[in-house]
């Protein structure tokens, strides 16, 4: 049994003994836990991930005469000042309101690459505060303040995506090719920090971390910390970050975040924790879900283990698919040597913590008054069969003022559909004949279950104006159209 | 060698690939396509030793010719190694090296340009 004490005391007269995480897994396979938790005192972890839950707070010094900041933008990304005068929080994704692909997380950067950048406030005025509006430039050292508070980082594990459905999908997790055309993942397993301290026994309120280049601590769990699926809520002097451990990143259709580079030391207090840092990544267990369904509750493809998912390739339904990581695992074992050489070279102390975190967590869903679903909006849907005359249709259409037949067939499934549009479209182009020749016959549909809003959105992305409702088998049940979501709306 | 051809409605409906191909005897693989009323974008492979003659051939017939000299081009300055492009690429460009950092092998690039639009901080682009 050591104590962290000891281990400093050993760091401040250069004889520590450092290792990183991915050195610790040989040691303790070749030595046995015993005996490596005598020779090992620190294994250094580390990951570099795209964290969405990050940001900065700044405080930019009072102006002549003083402003009471209502609001305030930086490069037109705009901060949160709900918090006193000149003090703001600007998170990572944040976007900006003139500039594409540009956002807090690129602010950020610009801050610590040393670059100035633009600050436009706007205040209410007050008798202490009398200024209504400024611009001016700043740069990193111009502000008294600059704190990174991450609330949620380095998610022990994370579920892995891929997509059923048949078009590509632009997600937070990156590019998902259709039909299960790729799979992704995120976290960097057996060296990520948290899975190297399973119970949180050494990790936890005050433990001095590196923090993109600079020293930070946790300061508590993140938010949806729910283990193993455990997160840390981490902060750290802007002032001291590097650029290179840090990168503002774009996720074409969903939006902007930050890569951030984060390194955990574990002390090697005994036996058990040595055995914690021999943990391998075909132990680390995680799911694949499709995102092919676009609700809360994913369906779950197949469950699998990161050594699988490292290895490039899994295998879904019977056929090998591509893999990719969207963590740099090369930037997550650079972290763990430049730490290593830190602590090596008494720059850096470990710190007890003094609280644990949780070993408990809850991730629970969002209280909604209710889950509007398509079978609460739709209308009865007029249908006819294949051979029905164009004619026919179109007096169909005129007399129960519709704009939408589905087609059908004597079992009542669909088959295709016609608009008013087709029909105008026949007659111009002196089409006869019946609604098979001039009908859709790739229908896009929604389900009675379905939230109406995945139903909006399915006509907006395919720019139609209404869905045939279908049943399990197909068969057509209803109609929802756009004119019946608008006036959910108008409500 | 790769070659981009672009022509416009006139030749639209012509088989310029059968054609060529009987012309010359050139045997072409074609990556990527994308035909449509107006104007076709075809991107081929034909061996160095026929090129000059499929390129001829195609001229004639009113196709325009453009050699795809450079492939994929990373910068290494704005990647971070994700490899979030390996699962993406249709043939296989990328891959970790033993450091993970992400390598291309630009010789098998077919100039879809999918990578492009993937990569989170912008570090791959299509010379044109």
């Amino acid at each position: 049994m050591k104590t962290i004490d000891e281990i400093n005391e050993k760091i401040k007269n250069g004889d520590v003994c450092v290792v990183t995480a991915e050195e610790m897994k040989e040691i303790v396979e070749s030595l046995g836990a015993e005996k490596a938790s005598k020779e090992v005192d620190v294994v250094t972890t580390g990951t570099f991930g795209a964290m969405c839950s990050s940001g900065v707070f700044l405080n930019f010094g009072h102006s002549d005469p003083p402003i009471k900041m209502k609001r305030v933008w930086l490069n037109d990304v705009e901060a949160y000042t709900g918090i006193a005068a000149v003090d703001a929080y600007l998170g990572v994704t944040q976007v900006s309101e003139s500039r594409e692909n540009y956002g807090g997380a690129h602010v950020i950067e610009e801050l610590v690459s040393g670059r100035e950048v633009e600050l436009k406030a706007i205040g209410y005025g007050t008798d202490c505060y009398p200024r209504k509006e400024i611009v001016t430039e700043i740069s990193l050292e111009d502000l008294n303040q600059a704190i990174m508070v991450n609330p949620r980082n380095a998610y022990q594990r994370y579920k892995a995506a891929t997509n059923s459905s048949d078009r590509v999908l632009r997600t937070y997790m990156g590019t998902l090719l259709p039909n299960f055309g790729n799979v992704t993942f995120a976290g960097t397993g057996e060296i990520s920090p948290l899975n190297n301290d399973p119970e949180y026994r050494t990790i936890g309120i005050g433990t001095r971390i590196f923090l993109c280049g600079a020293k930070g601590y946790i300061i508590g769990e993140g938010t949806q910390h729910s283990p193993p699926f455990a997160t840390l809520m981490v902060k750290g002097n802007l002032k001291d970050m590097k650029p290179e451990y840090m990168k503002a990143a774009v996720f074409p259709g969903y939006g902007v975040t930050m890569f951030v580079g984060i390194g955990v030391p574990i002390p090697i207090l005994d036996e058990e924790m040595a055995k914690f840092t021999a943990i391998r990544d075909r132990d680390i267990v995680t799911e694949i879900i499709d995102f092919g369904v676009p609700r809360r509750d994913k369906p779950v493809v197949r469950r699998v283990t990161y050594e699988e998912l490292k290895s490039g390739r899994v295998e879904i339904n019977g056929e090998e698919v591509r893999v990719s990581p969207l963590s740099s695992l090369y930037m997550a074992r650079k972290i763990m040597k430049d730490l290593k050489k830190m602590i090596e070279r008494g720059e850096f102390f470990l710190t007890k913590p003094v609280e644990r975190l949780s070993r408990k967590g809850e991730l629970k869903p969002m209280r909604q008054k209710e889950i509007k679903v398509v079978r609460s909006v739709m209308t009865t849907a007029i249908t006819v069969s294949e051979d029905t005359s164009i004619e026919e249709a179109a007096r169909i259409m005129i007399n129960r003022s519709v704009n939408h037949l589905p087609v059908v067939n004597p079992e009542g499934i669909l088959v295709g559909i016609v608009t008013s549009w087709d029909i105008a479209k026949a007659v111009a182009l002196n089409k006869r004949g019946s609604v098979k020749e001039v009908m859709t016959k790739k229908v896009i549909v929604t389900h009675p279950d379905e939230p109406v809003e995945i139903a909006a959105r399915k006509m907006e992305e395919h720019n139609i104006s209404a869905l045939p409702v279908v049943d399990a088998k197909r068969r057509v049940i209803g109609l929802v159209t756009s004119e019946d979501l608008s006036r959910l709306v108008a409500r | 060698m790769l070659l981009l051809l672009r022509y416009d409605s006139r030749t639209v409906k012509q088989p310029i690939i059968s054609r060529t191909t009987l012309k010359t005897g050139a045997l072409i693989n074609i990556l990527k396509a994308e035909v449509g009323a107006r104007k076709g974008e075809i991107v081929i492979e034909v061996s160095d030793e026929k090129a000059m003659e499929v390129e001829k051939v195609l001229k004639e017939m009113g196709v325009e010719v453009v050699e795809l000299t450079g492939a994929v081009v990373k910068d290494d300055s704005k990647c971070i190694h994700c490899g979030l492009c390996i699962s993406i690429c249709p043939t296989e460009v990328f891959r970790f090296d033993e450091d993970m950092k992400v390598v291309a092998d630009v010789e098998k690039c077919i100039h879809c340009g999918t990578c492009v639009r993937v990569c989170p901080t912008n570090a791959l682009s299509l010379p044109t």
